[in-house]
């Protein structure tokens, strides 16, 4: 921790801390230790994607009483997997989810980063932020990355939540530029998220229930798993299975491995007899 | 031609206590009281924006009496000193010892130096632990004093009252609804006289290690206040 320059000043909390002002943890540390926000590290010249693992599919989708959130647990270097049991999606507070794609190193630490934001938003105000202004600081976050973006270091997060004033889950996507969408029902980011999409588009109903959509959200991973090699199908030998958010009126939680797990059997169940998975209606 | 006034240093150390008490001495009081699963805060404070007693961090929470303004601007330092250490090492690492010296330091500071008014300002800093042995409670005083506080403590304009009457109905290991009960007949002791305080006219904060949350910290009010008192 930096200290004042004076002897008698030694061990004083510095002079930025007590200055009334920003309630934003990122404005902050741009401050008192700029070195600590990613955005403002300098890289050399040339492209930087191929130095670290990268994660993959995120996929979400809202029903009646809020959301759902769920990612693939695989993180690819080139064509090793670098690892198989990666957590991608996070709780960013207690009513809203954050899922990464990208460079997974930069995107584990953007999240944190938005962890802190809104826990010290909340601390600092005593209240918490809307639904719409948490999007919007993941947004600023992910602006101020484009230079690395650019060198290949993207992160693309998917951010979900309940939104207490409106009474509903949404769910909002991001572009590389910071760039912010609203979606509705349902979305995907990531490098399986063109398959994991349609299956959604054909899984999907506006009267799903939690257990629905959690089921739907684990489909469309697999399918994602099924046509992508970076996304990670569910590892039956080794037990890892999707991690799954459910966020409602009551908060958000990560639903427990077991009950994924059976999700899981059943879904690898039933493609044993139809590997495409469930048939929709043609008309 | 004029001489300018000589002031020992002794006497101008005192005028400045003098000043810093007097200030602390005009605002309500705040007591802190240990119960089974952690600590909880209680004070007489009819407005529901301006709090008294805060979060810091996971298991650290804050309580100042004084001038609203200081301590606001030191329960602000201390949320971005605890959350700038958890971002930089783990949560883990934050701790209320390191907060509590941050905060000797800056008081003490400040009141010795000729340039600043002293700070009008007193805070309890505690954290809980896994057990109610490894709870930890400071006060901090304008000048800088950091003292260990054990079971029970009051600060504020009738702190000598409230502790007296803390110390003579503290039990250890108390449930929540008992320490409560305690903290608002104690603060109703200030003035000589027992009075009752209106539930809408008290602030209530645990810091509750059953929690399952990592934050710690929770405020009691509303219903889920009045449902613990057993005078409203």
């Amino acid at each position: 921790m930096s200290t004042g320059s004076a002897a008698h000043d030694v061990g004083r909390l510095p002079q930025a801390y007590l200055n009334p002002g920003t309630s934003s943890f990122a404005d902050f540390l741009g401050t008192v230790a700029p070195d600590l926000l990613p955005a403002r590290r300098s890289l050399p010249a040339g492209s930087a994607a191929d130095l670290a693992p990268h994660g993959t599919t995120i996929v979400a989708a809202t029903f009646a009483d809020g959301v759902v959130m769920a990612g693939d647990r695989r993180a690819t270097m080139g064509n090793v997997i670098a690892q198989r049991d990666i957590e991608k999606v996070f709780p960013a507070d207690e009513y809203s989810c954050v899922g990464i794609a990208g460079t997974a190193g930069l995107a584990v630490e953007m999240v944190r980063l938005f962890q802190t934001e809104l826990e010290h938003y909340e601390k600092i105000e005593g209240s918490t932020l809307s639904l719409d202004g948490k999007a919007n600081r993941l947004s600023a976050l992910i602006r101020n990355n484009l230079a690395m973006a650019m060198q290949g270091l993207a992160v693309v997060p998917l951010f979900a939540g309940y939104d207490q004033r409106a009474g509903r889950g949404r769910i909002f996507s991001y572009d590389v530029t910071g760039g912010r969408y609203e979606e509705t029902s349902f979305h995907s980011v990531g490098s399986g998220s063109m398959f994991a999409r349609g299956s959604l588009k054909k899984l999907y109903r506006s009267d799903f229930s939690a257990s629905d959509c959690v089921t739907a959200t684990v489909q469309a991973l697999y399918d994602a798993a099924d046509d992508d090699s970076a996304t990670g199908g569910p590892d039956l030998t080794r037990r890892i299975f999707p991690v799954v958010h459910v966020i409602t009126a009551q908060g958000q939680h990560r639903v427990p491995d077991a009950e994924v797990a059976e999700t899981a059997d059943r879904i690898v169940e039933a493609r044993m007899q139809r590997p495409d998975g469930p048939n929709a209606p043609l008309n | 031609m004029s001489m300018p006034y000589y002031v020992s240093p002794e006497q101008l150390m005192k005028d400045r206590a003098d000043f810093a008490r007097k200030g602390i001495a005009r605002g309500r009081s705040v007591a802190l009281v240990q119960y089974a699963d952690g600590v909880v805060f209680v004070s007489e404070n009819p407005s529901q924006a301006l709090h008294k007693v805060s979060e810091i961090y996971d298991r650290i929470a804050f309580a100042a009496v004084g001038r609203y303004n200081e301590f606001e601007n030191l329960r602000i330092a201390g949320v971005r000193l605890a959350d700038l250490r958890g971002y930089s090492y783990d949560r883990r690492d934050v701790t209320g010892r390191g907060l509590a010296n941050a905060y000797a330091q800056t008081l003490g500071t400040i009141f010795s130096s000729g340039g600043e008014k002293p700070y009008e300002v007193e805070l309890f800093v505690a954290e809980v632990g896994d057990e109610v042995a490894d709870d930890q409670i400071f006060r901090l005083t304008y000048d800088g004093q950091v003292a260990d506080e054990h079971d029970y403590a009051a600060m504020g304009g009738d702190a000598e009252a409230v502790s007296t009457y803390l110390a003579e109905h503290f039990t250890a290991g108390l449930p929540l609804e008992a320490a409560i009960n305690l903290a608002v007949k104690a603060l109703g002791q200030s003035g000589g006289q027992e009075r009752s305080i209106p539930a809408a006219d008290l602030e209530v904060a645990v810091l509750d290690r059953t929690r399952a949350q990592q934050r710690k910290f929770r405020r009691l009010d509303g219903d889920s206040l009045s449902g613990l008192l057993t005078d409203a």
